[in-house]
Formats: C-alpha cells, sequence, structure tokens
C-alpha cells in the first residue's frame, strides 16, 4: 500500500527483496560514508534532512531552488547571467524569474507532488543579499504558507553582515558564503569589480572589502548560531593552491561545511574565464585537493553545482516541469504523504546504516592494499539501482582497507551539447571513468560492457538494488575467495 | 540630462532599478527604462551615475 502512497522510486528495493530488519536505535555501528552521526545532535537534527548539508540526506530529501532575487552586487570572471539554455547545468541560470507570490505557488506545487521535499533555498539568480527585497519577501510567505520546509540562503557575502538579524528573524538555518580567496591578491584575479557603499570598486579595494565583509559575516552567522557552508570555486592557476587557507580561515570562524567546486568554464558561457581560455580543473585535480583538505564529513563531496532554479534531488533536476505556465492554480498539499515518506526514509537511513556497517568488515577484510575508485550508478537510496545507459552521473566510491568512503561524482552528460551518437556518449563516459577500476551497475548492455573491459574497468552488474556499501562488499569478498581458490588450485 | 539603458543590454536584473535615488527607473515588459524627466545623473548625491556603476551587464548609457 505505500507504494501509492508516495513514489519510492529512487530509494525502494527490487520488487520482492525484503529489506532486513531496522536497527532499533539507528546508532549501532558506523554509518555509511558521509553519515552524520559525528556531530553533536543538536546540528544533527539541522541536516539530516538537507540534501546540502548531508551526503546521507541527499539520497532522499530534495530541495528547489526559487529564482526571485535576479539583482547582483559583484562580477566574479566566472559568471554571466546574459544568456540562459535550458540544458545547461551551472549557477546563475534560471529559465524564468519569479515574483515572491509565484515562487510559493511554485514551491506548493512541489511540495504537492514530491513529498521528499525538505528545502527551499534563494541561491539568486543574482545574489540573494544584494536582492534582499525579494529574499525576504519570499521567506516570509513561505514561513507562513509551508511552515516545515527549512530555509536557505546562498549569497556571495559582499552584504551579509547588514541582514543577520533579517535571517535569523526569517527562521533561516543555513547559510551558504560563496569564498574563493582570503588573500586580496589572489581575489583580485576572481572579481572584476564589486559594487559597495554607492562605488563600483575594482582591483585590491574590492578584493579587500569583499574578502573582509564575508569574514565579518561567517563570524556574525556562527556567533547567531546558523550552521554556514563555504562554498569555493576551484580555479587551477589561481585559486587552487590557495584553497587550504580558505578551508582554515573559515573553520577557524566556525564555519560547519567546506565544499569545493570546480570551475565550469566554456567559450559559449559567455564568462571571463570561459572566453579567456581559463580551464576548470579535472575530477583528478579536485579529488586531490579534497584529499589534502581531508576533513571527513565536513568537506561537502556530492555537491552538483545546481542552477538557481533548480528543482527534485540533487543531480536530478526537474525544473522543466514546474513552470510557471504548469503550475495548478491551487496545489493541495498532503501533510500525510509528507509523514509517511519520512517515517520511510527513516527506517531505509536505519537499514542502510546497519548493512553498511555489517559489509564494512568484510570491505576492510577483502580491499586490495592500494586504494581504488569504484562508480556506481544509482537513482538514488545509497542503492546501485540503475540502468548503465540511463546514468547521467556516476558515484565515485574509494575502497580501502579503511573501508568505502564517498569521494565525489562524475557527470557523465556534458554541458549544453549533447553527443551527436551513441559512440560519442559512450567515448565521453569512457574519459569520465579515467582513473576508475570498477563499474557498478544494476544492468548493462553487451556493448557497453564490452569497450569498459578493454578500458580495463571491471563491470559488476551482479549486485543490482543492494546498498552501495553491501553491493561493494560482496563483490569484493566473492573476487577475493576466488583468487585463494585460484591461488590453492595453483 | 539621463541616462538610458540600452535594451538589448539588460537582463532585467533590477540592480540599477534598487539603487537609483530617484526612483527614476521601473521595469517595463521584460526590461527596465529610466524616466528621463526624474534622472538627475546622481549629480550633487554620489559621484557616479548609480545606475551605471551597479549595472552587471554595462547596458546604462549616457542619453
Amino acid at each position: 500500500m505505500e507504494q501509492k502512497v508516495v513514489s519510492l522510486d529512487s530509494i525502494s528495493p527490487a520488487p520482492g527483496r525484503r529489506a532486513p530488519s531496522a536497527c532499533s536505535t539507528g546508532g549501532c555501528g558506523t554509518p555509511p560514508s558521509g553519515g552524520t552521526t559525528d556531530v553533536p545532535a543538536h546540528i544533527r537534527q539541522k541536516i539530516e534532512s538537507h540534501p546540502c548539508y548531508s551526503e546521507e540526506a541527499h539520497h532522499f530529501f530534495a530541495r528547489i531552488h526559487v529564482a526571485v532575487a535576479p539583482a547582483c552586487n559583484i562580477q566574479c570572471n566566472y559568471c554571466n547571467r546574459k544568456y540562459d539554455c535550458a540544458n545547461e547545468s551551472r549557477p546563475g541560470v534560471v529559465s524564468e524569474r519569479l515574483t515572491p507570490e509565484q515562487a510559493v505557488r511554485k514551491v506548493k506545487a512541489v511540495a504537492a507532488a514530491m513529498p521528499n521535499l525538505s528545502v527551499v533555498g534563494i541561491a539568486g539568480p543574482g545574489d540573494a543579499l544584494a536582492d534582499y527585497r525579494h529574499t525576504f519577501a519570499t521567506f516570509r510567505l513561505l514561513r507562513e504558507t509551508l511552515p516545515d520546509l527549512t530555509l536557505c540562503l546562498s549569497t556571495n557575502g559582499l552584504a551579509l553582515p547588514d541582514h543577520i538579524d533579517d535571517i535569523r528573524g526569517a527562521g533561516i538555518d543555513h547559510v551558504t558564503v560563496t569564498m574563493n580567496a582570503v588573500d586580496p591578491h589572489v581575489a583580485e584575479g576572481i572579481y572584476a569589480w564589486i559594487f559597495w557603499d554607492h562605488a563600483r570598486r575594482t582591483g585590491l579595494e574590492a578584493a579587500r572589502i569583499l574578502i573582509e565583509r564575508q569574514l565579518q559575516g561567517i563570524e556574525m552567522l556562527t556567533a547567531a548560531g546558523i550552521l554556514v557552508k563555504i562554498n569555493s570555486v576551484m580555479i587551477p592557476g589561481v585559486n587552487d593552491g590557495h584553497l587550504d587557507a580558505v578551508n582554515a580561515a573559515v573553520k577557524e570562524r566556525g564555519a560547519f561545511l567546506h565544499n569545493v567546486m570546480p570551475l565550469i568554464s566554456d567559450p559559449a558561457h559567455g564568462t571571463h574565464y570561459g572566453l579567456t581560455g581559463q580551464r576548470g580543473p579535472t575530477a583528478v585535480e579536485l579529488k586531490a585537493l579534497q584529499d589534502r583538505l581531508g576533513d571527513g564529513a565536513r568537506l561537502m563531496k556530492h555537491c552538483r553545482q545546481c542552477r538557481a532554479d533548480a528543482v527534485g534531488l540533487l543531480g536530478e533536476d526537474q525544473g522543466a516541469k514546474f513552470g510557471l505556465e504548469q503550475l495548478p492554480e491551487n496545489p493541495e498539499i498532503d501533510p500525510e504523504k509528507r509523514a509517511a515518506y519520512r517515517a520511510i526514509v527513516e527506517k531505509e537511513r536505519n537499514d542502510r546504516r546497519q548493512e553498511a556497517a555489517e559489509a564494512r568488515a568484510a570491505i576492510r577484510r577483502w580491499a586490495p592494499p592500494e586504494p581504488i575508485l569504484v562508480a556506481v550508478s544509482s537513482k538514488g537510496g545509497g542503492r546501485v539501482n540503475q540502468h548503465f545507459g540511463h546514468a547521467r552521473e556516476f558515484q565515485i566510491f574509494e575502497v580501502s582497507t579503511a573501508g568505502a568512503r564517498f569521494s565525489g561524482h562524475r557527470r557523465v552528460d556534458r554541458y549544453c551539447s549533447g553527443g551527436d551518437g551513441e559512440d560519442d556518449v559512450l567515448e565521453a563516459t569512457l574519459l569520465a571513468l579515467d582513473g576508475i577500476s570498477a563499474v557498478l551497475t544494476a544492468k548493462i548492455g553487451r556493448c557497453p560492457r564490452q569497450r569498459l573491459s578493454e578500458a580495463g574497468i571491471t563491470v559488476v552488474d551482479d549486485y543490482a538494488f543492494d546498498y552501495v556499501e553491501t553491493a561493494i562488499a560482496r563483490w569484493l569478498s566473492a573476487r577475493g575467495i576466488e583468487e585463494e581458490d585460484t591461488a590453492r588450485i595453483a | 540630462m539621463a541616462y538610458k539603458i540600452i535594451a538589448a543590454d539588460c537582463t532585467g536584473c533590477g540592480s540599477c532599478e534598487f539603487e537609483c535615488p530617484n526612483r527614476a527607473i521601473r521595469m517595463k515588459g521584460d526590461i527596465y527604462v529610466i524616466n528621463p524627466d526624474k534622472c538627475t545623473e546622481c549629480q550633487g548625491k554620489f559621484d557616479s551615475p548609480q545606475c551605471v556603476a551597479a549595472c552587471p551587464n554595462d547596458a546604462v548609457v549616457h542619453a
């Protein structure tokens, strides 16, 4: 019957397969990678249904960004909001701007259609605090209409110190500050100008003001008990060697989470970096930096760099289904559906935690001495439950004698320019899987299987619908036992 | 004495409207327009015209 109450397409196991019984406390064993049990309880409660703040939550909960704030007060060299391409996925891009009233209507429609919606954020497409009138008008309406949603905003930080009371007053628990440098000499190369105190300012002066305001704002937020996430864009040759310093500076001021994102740069986007040939980092460079920063659950690795009008689970944008034209006049939200979904998620999470804890011993025993990277095709719920050919991204796990640790995702679709044929797509996929030892997938066709094998990548499709950790453990132990048998016979 | 917004370059973000001390800027359709009767070029108030300084697309020019 539950199937009729809410769609469990993304999290349910294969039909007919019984999930193991739930762990009654949820506190047993070790959480899966990115789990949240290593943070204090009062913070855990704030993040456990926020897909951006908890890697675990992003398998279950969806967010919506409402594009009510088009005005901005700085010009970043990686941003250009003049163009909108429906196929593009990058921050700052939106298809439709909304008034606060339209935004509330859209959020209601999405909440009615998606019982897993837990967060509403304002992330532009300009700057949420430069355009604070629209931002706070929207948050006020949302608070009145949909009090069970978590409110969240994202800013460049320039106007942040002026709005701490507004943020607290609106009941906003989570604020993201994009901070790419703490040294003005580095920042100078990232921002063309800022508009502050009634004047456009450039160069070192602009960089100094921006950094000072950002750091001051972060301190004020943490003092007010608001969770702070820092987004940093990794720009090779500009700030890649400097992000350790940013990490240290923001942690010192109480930031909860640091998210290092790769620069998205393409001449077609018309950005300064795109037009001047500044490249983004490779997946390998990004991972090397993330490894250097360390930090476990306090370093966000599951970011999908979503649009300022994104809707749905991270990495699975459904914004196109919720254009203003398509919205029902007065959407009906069924609170029972939402409660039912949360109850199911609670059970799934406990199941997953328990299975992951059980899998861990096997992974430790059978993992190769040198860490390997494994790519998983999944449509959510922390399971290997997606057909290889349907995957638009792979979740990457680092498997070592310490266990299986989530280390990021790799996209296989290309921005704004799909492949011309299946061969093209497969080529692009193979490139995206550079350095991967094995692919775990629910199902795969004959041709891609062969191409992956030729590229030296092991294809594993025997553990469809298992939790990722369980699938890795079962694959490693089957492989290990087979190797031992071979060795014995020889 | 006035400034104007080049329609083709206006993204409709409204940064100029926020900053205008004379309430001379209003949305018209998808873009913003400056009412020349109200525009003072910010003289006597600021060192530079606020709409020019704030526009992310450099779409505001001397009329």
